[in-house]
């Protein structure tokens, strides 16, 4: 009986969590070197469920890190590494201040370093979870690789992280994985799929930097610091993968293909013959089958064609887009190194310009701008080159990550694509022979744009439907008398509507309330979809009414 | 013969110092380092320098050349006597370099012999001994200085004016090799030697015509190692003994090393960058606990708007764009414009690309992570399962009646007991009889003042009905037609019946009607104190009561009953202001609802059985069910409560089916149906079924919303009552109609 008096904030959760100054003392570091550790070892603080409790009782922001990861920190080696960095610094200031020169040299070579491998194996147990977290290693060292040596970095770190990232384009190019790319306003964004897993870095566009002064490079160099480590562990199990020497020489200007440690042209071929064999149907295993075969097209999108890339388009991301998928691509040998042939090469297919006219065109290749060849990979079949010739004015360039769910606006040049793309798969048998009449091809086109004159059409009217049915559910009214003929399937539909319109009167408040957030979250998408739709119709009808005022 | 009397090789900085008195002032800037020395030169070197090297002379000597024309060019015409001084300075130098040339001669010679027995480091210049002083001290003196003897050495006589100067110059033909000795103050005109010495240093050449300046040189010391050392010195002793402080040194160093002070030179450590196979071994280190493990969340794949060709429905109008800006950037939807380039060659960089960057890293290692469920609710899993409402018929779905005449409001309707007739009050001060079937109204009993209620006698027995007009409450006898003759004279008896013995006491008055009134069926007038609000008739139908609402008086409900003509007030306290009250149906019970609460009366004990607190904040109206242990109440709150009077004084359920206030409930008789009515113009009708077996809830399904009244300055459905025996539900509204759904 009785007993002790029990204190309060001495157990649950106010003893899981401490705060980030008590860390920092605990760990005996400075603010700088707790937040290098923090970021090398992947610690964040937590946001206590019961802020209160957590905060013995007050109610002052602070923010929370689990004590367990603390305790797991205490035994970093690293701690230790940046202590002994902390002494360096101090004798270095010391020697210099004394003017001590020798002593300073000594001291200089004794630097201490320290190396993160065992960090990397530790926050990636298995080469899997390594991958799935490299998004932000490539879209970081993407960027410090295109920063000019002017002082926000280590020299070093920007050579290094410039190895890494075409070490890592290379890869691509050699797996043929790379799967979207688009260009936004940002950057280049792509996306491949490496062993499963779906990686999407962004590329700035090649332009100097204006350094912000807001931005603090101490942090961003200490996560350059992780990633590149990480970076070059996967890069060299990624090579190793795929029997390929590491470090690969001479890439920069990604002209050539790797060196492989075993040539392995037989080996490609036994892959395509394996196959799932479980017990599984055989639809199963035929549409498996069928996909496959697409995928192992799509790869080969640019097979057999020749490029040229005028001194004016983006000439990394081109040739790497385009040797992705099997393309032959050369430059004007005065933009780079690494061109393989010259513009007067008559089997070129296709050249791509960026500028209003080009003189001396040659009649066997198209000229066309470069979003074609990004639409094309998207669309994972070869656009028709009409809407990319110089100086036409350019179909919009969609983003391939969104994916319409129903419900959701959809643009009209996606339905086109679709259906050429579906259009494409009946017709690819005939197409093989790439000896096509222009009529043919503008026919298709006319066929196309009825096709989705049509569907555009039907989506009107489904829209109209949609109103109508909005409108409905506002107000029923029951009217008297009048025996109507009506069809039952309605009279049905319009019971079972009054039906569930009663059932969620009955609703408790609770539950009533998540309901009508779910349906306003639902009714706001159609609504944004609705709006979208009408701008697009009335961008469209002024268009119109241009050509129209022209003729 | 020596110009200067120094022979130290110090340099002179001051430029003024060695011109003589009359270039004292005339600016010498231009380089100043091959300034310094040529005046080293002037003073010093050749005129004593016997005991210089040769090859000092010769560096001196080569720099000569520029300060000669420098003074030329500058002195030109400044002044002719400054010019002339100038010249015969040059020349008196001239002399001495000449006897410094032979000297050297002889040096070259003697060096061998003794190496200081030309050394003549005293030997200075001794016509004058007032010694290595600027001259320009005895500028005022008619001396220059003081000979050995120590007497003055007087500074010669210059008479000569410009004039002089000028035959001089013109007859002289010595004058232009005549300089001024600085040290005696006289002209010394120089000799051939002196010139041509001169002429070769402003060449460039070397002051000596014997020196060949191209003589191949021999190495003192060589690579061939000789026999003999260079000198005959004996070596130290030192250079045999190991040294003691090195030895100390080494020591202290071992010492130091050994104790960590110093560390050695570590190795070059290339591993850093180098990658292997790091996943390439199966086991682990330490493994973090990863329970409480929260993965960063991704960045958010770009949608259309991103691009930089959008398609135009995704670029955003001027309107948009100024909401955008107007917008805090953390509310914003998207944080940049959206923008169309017509080619890729326009796309210009992203100006907040770095702070993206900068961002995502501040959010992975500084944002607090916390897991959050996300509801992953199909909607239609919320809706609970109730029984379909096509299995809980019959109730009224339709509306088939609409009973036309009222001008106003109609306050209250009430079927009579067989159900044939319906009676309606409104505020237009009429009582309408309608009959239920055919809609047409029978009767129409005109009274002074709006009918508030209206209630038949449930009483199958009797035909009478009571309103409430004013602070009356009228008996009225329905139209002869409406009833059985038994009936009518059944209730005639009972109406005329004298009972003397109660009329005129209390607050009440009761009085037979007269005249016109009672031609037009009212038969007894009950006069109360204050306006009546509502009658209800209990339901043996003997007693009325009616309800005075008043905050300040405990005379709010008062029970008539008919056969005595009797009143009594049941309450001796205030219990607030009643809003309601009802007859239980089967028990000797009295329900009264005050604003916040409905209490319950047990009349034969005369006390409180109970009081149920609902979470209504205004209560309009209660009913209570046919089996009498469920009340439901309306308030005006939009709610409507389900008391089960068994379960507890909370209610059981709380419908908040209607969007206004609830006016007024009711229960079916015989059905188990409720309805309510209500200011949004609907009247909702639920099951409610009422299980036998105690330990099962009463089972509560909305099975029809009934709309058709029109709301009328706000007012929607006044009343509703339930046929007494069909599913039928009558309402009457605030636009003057009353309509039966069936």
């Amino acid at each position: 009986m009785g007993g002790l008096q029990k204190k309060k904030f001495e157990r649950g959760s106010a003893t899981n969590y401490i705060t980030r100054n008590k860390a920092r003392k605990k760990l005996q570091l400075s603010l700088p070197d707790f937040r290098r550790l923090c970021i090398l070892k992947g610690i964040y603080p937590h946001e206590p469920k019961h802020k209160k409790k957590v905060n013995k009782g007050s109610t002052a922001p602070r923010t929370f890190y689990l004590l367990k990861d603390i305790r797991f920190l205490l035994h970093e080696p690293i701690v230790g590494k940046f202590r002994e960095y902390k002494v360096f610094v101090r004798k270095l200031k010391k020697a210099y201040a004394k003017i001590e020169w020798s002593d300073v040299e000594r001291l200089k070579e004794n630097k201490p370093t320290y190396k993160l491998d065992h960090i990397i194996r530790e926050r990636f147990p298995t080469f899997i979870d390594a991958l799935r977290d490299i998004d932000d290693a490539l879209c970081m060292c993407f960027l410090f690789s295109t920063f000019a040596r002017t002082g926000k970095c280590h020299v070093q770190t920007i050579q290094l992280c410039r190895r890494l990232t075409v070490e890592w384009m290379n890869y691509v190019i050699a797996s043929r994985c790379l799967k979207k790319v688009f260009l936004s306003i940002k950057g280049i964004y792509y996306q491949a799929e490496v062993m499963g897993q779906l990686i999407t870095w962004l590329v700035p566009y090649q332009f100097s930097h204006d350094h912000p002064t807001d931005v603090d490079y101490r942090v961003m160099a200490t996560f350059t610091e992780l990633y590149t480590t990480l970076l070059g562990f996967v890069n060299f199990r990624l090579y190793q993968s795929l029997n390929l020497v590491y470090p690969p020489k001479k890439l920069s200007a990604l002209s050539a293909s790797l060196a492989r440690v075993v040539s392995s042209v037989e080996e490609e071929e036994a892959q395509l013959d394996q196959f799932p064999t479980e017990g599984e149907d055989m639809e199963n295993m035929e549409a498996r089958e069928k996909e496959l075969k697409q995928e192992e097209k799509a790869k080969k999108l640019f097979e057999g064609l020749k490029f040229f890339l005028n001194r004016e388009v983006p000439r990394e991301s081109l040739a790497f887009v385009i040797r992705s998928f099997g393309g032959e691509v050369s430059w004007d040998k005065s933009v780079c190194i690494g061109s393989t042939y010259e513009v007067t090469d008559e089997t070129i297919t296709h050249q791509i310009v960026d500028r209003p006219s080009v003189d001396n065109q040659y009649i066997n290749r198209f000229y066309i701008q470069p979003q074609w060849v990004y639409d094309c990979v998207n669309a994972k079949i070869l656009l028709p080159v009409e809407d990319y010739f110089i100086g036409v004015t350019l179909p919009p360039h969609l983003s391939p990550f969104v994916e319409e769910k129903e419900g959701d606006y959809v643009p009209p040049e996606k339905l086109k694509i679709v259906a050429m793309q579906q259009g494409h798969k009946s017709v690819t048998e005939d197409e093989e022979n790439e000896d096509e009449d222009s009529n043919e091809e503008a026919e298709e086109e006319e066929e196309d744009n009825d096709e989705e004159e049509e569907e555009e059409d039907e989506e009107e009217e489904e829209n109209l439907k949609k109103l109508e049915e909005q409108r409905s559910k506002g107000k029923v009214k029951v009217t008297p008398g009048k025996m109507k003929v009506e069809n039952p399937a309605r009279l049905e539909q319009e019971e079972k509507a009054e039906e569930k319109r009663l059932a969620i009167m009955m609703m408790k408040k609770k539950e009533k309330y998540l309901y009508d957030k779910i349906m306003f979250g639902k009714k706001r998408k159609v609504r944004e979809a609705n709006k979208l739709a009408a701008k697009r119709k009335a961008h469209d009808d002024a268009e119109k009414a241009k050509k129209k005022a022209r003729k | 013969m020596a110009a200067t009397g120094s022979s130290t090789r110090a340099s002179k900085p001051s430029p003024g110092s060695e011109s003589g008195p009359g270039t004292g002032d005339i600016p010498r800037k231009r380089c100043p380092e091959p300034e310094s020395e040529p005046q080293e030169l002037l003073g010093a070197g050749p005129a004593d320098g016997q005991d210089d090297d040769t090859d000092s002379e010769e560096s001196d000597y080569s720099g000569l050349e520029d300060s000669g024309s420098d003074s030329d060019s500058e002195e030109t015409g400044s002044d002719p006597d400054s010019g002339e001084e100038d010249g015969s300075k040059e020349a008196s130098e001239e002399t001495g370099d000449e006897d410094a040339e032979v000297q050297t001669e002889k040096n070259l010679n003697l060096q061998k012999n003794d190496e200081y027995q030309q050394d003549s480091s005293d030997e200075e210049d001794i016509r004058n001994t007032v010694g290595n002083i600027p001259m320009e001290w005895y500028a005022d003196f008619p001396h220059v200085g003081y000979d050995l003897d120590g007497k003055k050495i007087l500074k010669p006589l210059r008479s000569k004016d410009e004039l002089d100067a000028f035959l001089d110059k013109m007859e002289d033909p010595d004058f232009w090799r005549t300089v001024q000795d600085p040290q005696t103050g006289r002209d010394v005109v120089l000799s051939e030697q002196q010139v041509a010495l001169v002429k070769r240093l402003q060449k460039g050449q070397f002051g000596d015509i014997n020196f060949n300046e191209h003589e191949p040189s021999v190495d003192f010391f060589s690579y061939d190692v000789m026999i003999h050392p260079v000198t005959n010195r004996p070596s130290d002793k030192r250079s045999f003994i190991p040294s003691l402080i090195e030895k100390e040194k080494v020591s202290k160093l071992v010492h130091a090393i050994k104790m960590g002070l110093i560390k050695p030179r570590r190795s070059q450590d290339d591993s850093k960058g180098r990658y292997y196979d790091l996943w390439a071994s199966e086991e682990q280190g330490r493994v973090r606990d990863l329970r409480m493990h929260v993965p960063a969340p991704r960045v958010p794949l770009p949608g259309h708007e991103e691009s930089y060709n959008p398609p135009p429905e995704y670029l955003m109008t001027p309107e948009e764009r100024a909401v955008w800006e107007q917008q805090d950037p953390e509310d914003r939807k998207l944080a940049f414009v959206p923008r169309k380039f017509s080619s890729l060659r326009q796309v210009p960089a992203f100006e907040r690309f770095i702070h993206e960057r900068f961002e995502r890293c501040l959010d992975l290692y500084l944002c607090p992570r916390q897991r959050k469920m996300r509801v992953n609710v199909n909607p239609e899993d919320l809706i609970p399962k109730l029984p379909r409402p096509r299995d809980l018929q019959p109730f009224p779905t339709t509306q088939s009646m609409v009973y036309l005449g009222h001008e106003g409001l109609v306050r209250s309707i009430s079927p009579s007991p067989c159900g044939q007739w319906l009676l309606s009050g409104g505020d237009d001060g009429s009582a309408r009889f309608w009959e239920v079937s055919s809609g047409r109204c029978v009767k129409k009993v005109e009274v002074c003042g709006a009918i508030k209620s209206a209630v038949w006698n449930p009483n199958q027995g009797l035909s009478l009905v009571a309103l409430a007009v004013g602070s009356e409450v009228l008996l009225v006898t329905p139209p002869s037609t409406a009833a059985d003759k038994q009936v009518v004279t059944a209730t005639e008896r009972l109406l005329s019946e004298e009972v003397e013995s109660a009329m005129g006491e209390g607050p009440v008055i009761w009085s037979n009607a007269e005249g016109e009134e009672l031609l037009h069926g009212i038969r007894i007038k009950i006069q109360h104190p204050k306006p009546v609000s509502q009658v209800t008739w209990h339901s043996k139908g003997d007693y009325v009561a009616a309800v005075m609402p008043d905050h300040s008086s405990h005379l709010q409900v008062l029970i008539h009953q008919v056969s005595k003509r009797r009143s009594q007030s049941p309450f001796s306290k205030n219990k607030g202001l009643v809003q309601s009250v009802a007859f239980h149906p089967i028990r000797p019970y009295f329900l009264l609802a005050t604003q916040r609460s409905v209490r319950i009366y047990n009349l034969l004990k005369q006390e409180l059985s109970k009081k149920l607190q609902g979470n209504a904040k205004w209560i309009s109206s209660i009913a209570v069910h046919p089996g009498g242990d469920n009340v439901i109440c309306g308030s005006y709150d939009c709610r409507l409560s389900w008391f089960d009077l068994d379960l507890s004084t909370k209610p059981y359920k709380t419908l908040r089916h209607h969007r206004r206030a609830v006016r007024s409930v009711a229960f079916h008789r015989s059905y188990p149906l409720f309805a309510s009515a209500s200011d949004d113009g609907s009247v909702i009708v639920c099951h409610g079924t009422v299980f036998s077996d105690l330990l099962q809830n009463p089972l509560i399904v909305p099975v029809k919303v009934l709309k058709g009244h029109v709301v009328t300055h706000d007012l929607g459905v006044l009343d509703v009552t339930f046929h007494p025996s069909q599913p039928w539900v009558f309402s009457s509204g605030a636009d003057g109609t009353i309509r039966l759904f069936t």
